[in-house]
């Protein structure tokens, strides 16, 4: 795979363009930036969109993170042949990372004045009710493009399975994330998770 | 049910004090269910519960940084130890530990922070360094949650990315991304059960669900495109059913007790 300028350009943008429709957090846009980034583009393989996204999930830190590790991905891939990966891979981690928060704190740092004012006032709170269940579709989504690159049922069938009891051990347990993720981790290890 | 904890926090808020006590008392335990339905969305969206502050006590919260620096590294220790959501952390350490705000503050602000686009936690960063220190504060709040939980993912990624092509690691990280997605899925879920008192009652909030789940999934629209259409009528919906409810009226902006 070879990448140029334009390559890393087109990212910078993605990145910054989607930051305003981030609402409800990051999480809402890993469905675009799956198209974007491994399906209309190719810039990183289904693998890696999995594993930075596991990966940023087993570190501290927000879950906006994750869309860096999109970006280093792509650095990796981008590296030109018989170059270090590393520095590429960081550059392209910070460029996200910093893409994709300026346009949203730039309109937080002047808009937070007048939604506070005006938080009491119906139409910001029909806001709030009103985008929440776009949300609860967004992320539905976000989890769906996680697991169901292949739809192959008899070859993916245990990686839906170790996903639905995550659900369940979510939605009915107070186990912490890292116990999750172990969890995955020493199922994924007997080679079972096609 | 709501503990007496939730209660007290939910009172504890200033807004929902203000826009909805009156018709607690007039539409039988509807609002209450409103109140519990924007309750749990503050907290669910951030795919974790308040449970491990149990603290009951109001704090003072006159107390401010005393430097941007101080900010910094309050918000660093922060988001270092935010594992999939960091909304009781944060409550933890900017209202039990410094004081810097009061319950009621924080819950204030948190709910600005999610109406506007971007990360809430990063949200909540930018208004408390300009709250305190205008903008070069906001920078470096915003830095404070970044920085060092980046430097922790770049080592971790640069460790995994030597030994990834091992079939053992290969196959943890994809046990682990399979755990990822029901992590996701779970919390979707919780954020779900929060609609089931949605003003546009929980099946019609489920449709919007429904065709945004469908939009991004199969006919992988954009998101704008999506925000732009299934969001504005969910709003305007809504906006027609809390304008029926007691109490409000049109314009009420000013409709304090």
């Amino acid at each position: 795979m070879s990448f140029g300028l334009s390559d890393w350009l087109n990212i910078a943008w993605q990145f910054a363009s989607v930051s305003l429709f981030a609402i409800g957090g990051a999480i809402g846009l890993l469905p675009e930036m799956h198209q974007f980034f491994v399906v209309e583009n190719k810039y990183i393989t289904e693998d890696q969109f999995t594993s930075g996204i596991a990966l940023a999930q087993a570190s501290p830190g927000p879950n906006a993170l994750m869309m860096a590790m999109l970006g280093w991905g792509f650095g990796i891939n981008a590296t030109p042949a018989g170059q270090s990966t590393i520095p590429f891979a960081v550059m392209a981690f910070v460029m996200s990372m910093i893409c994709i928060l300026l346009p949203s704190c730039l309109l937080n740092y002047t808009a937070t004045k007048w939604v506070h004012k005006n938080s009491e006032r119906m139409i910001v709170r029909a806001f709030k009710h009103g985008v929440a269940p776009v949300v609860v579709g967004t992320m539905l989504a976000s989890s769906w493009i996680i697991v169901a690159h292949d739809m192959n049922i008899q070859i993916y069938w245990p990686t839906w399975l170790l996903a639905f009891v995550a659900v369940l051990l979510v939605v009915f347990t107070r186990l912490h994330i890292l116990a999750l993720l172990g969890l995955g981790a020493l199922v994924g290890m007997t080679g079972w998770i096609a | 049910m709501l503990s007496p904890y939730r209660y007290e926090l939910i009172y504890s808020n200033e807004y929902f004090r203000s826009s909805k006590i009156s018709s607690i008392e007039k539409t039988l335990g509807y609002s209450i269910k409103l109140l519990e339905f924007e309750y749990e969305t503050l907290v669910v969206m951030q795919d974790t519960f308040l449970s491990d502050s149990k603290s009951p006590e109001h704090h003072v919260g006159n107390a401010r940084p005393e430097s941007p620096k101080a900010l910094f590294w309050a918000l660093s220790m922060l988001a270092l130890q935010g594992f999939g959501g960091v909304f009781p952390i944060a409550r933890k350490v900017i209202v039990e530990k410094h004081k810097w705000l009061t319950d009621k503050q924080f819950l204030e602000e948190w709910a600005v922070a999610q109406v506007l686009p971007g990360p809430n936690i990063v949200n909540l960063s930018v208004m408390l360094g300009n709250r305190w220190f205008g903008g070069l504060g906001a920078f470096l709040a915003v830095l404070g949650i970044f920085f060092f939980p980046s430097i922790v993912l770049i080592l971790v990624a640069i460790f995994f990315e030597h030994i990834k092509d091992l079939p053992l690691v290969a196959g943890a990280l994809k046990g682990m991304g399979a755990v990822s997605a029901g992590l996701i899925a779970g919390s979707s879920i919780k954020l779900a059960t929060g609609l089931k008192t949605h003003p546009i009652t929980l099946w019609g909030a489920l449709v919007f669900s429904f065709f945004a789940f469908l939009g991004l999934v199969i006919f992988h629209f954009k998101l704008i495109s999506l925000l732009l259409t299934l969001a504005p009528l969910s709003i305007y919906l809504t906006y027609r059913r809390i304008r029926e409810l007691p109490g409000n009226h049109p314009n009420n902006s000013e409709n304090q007790p």
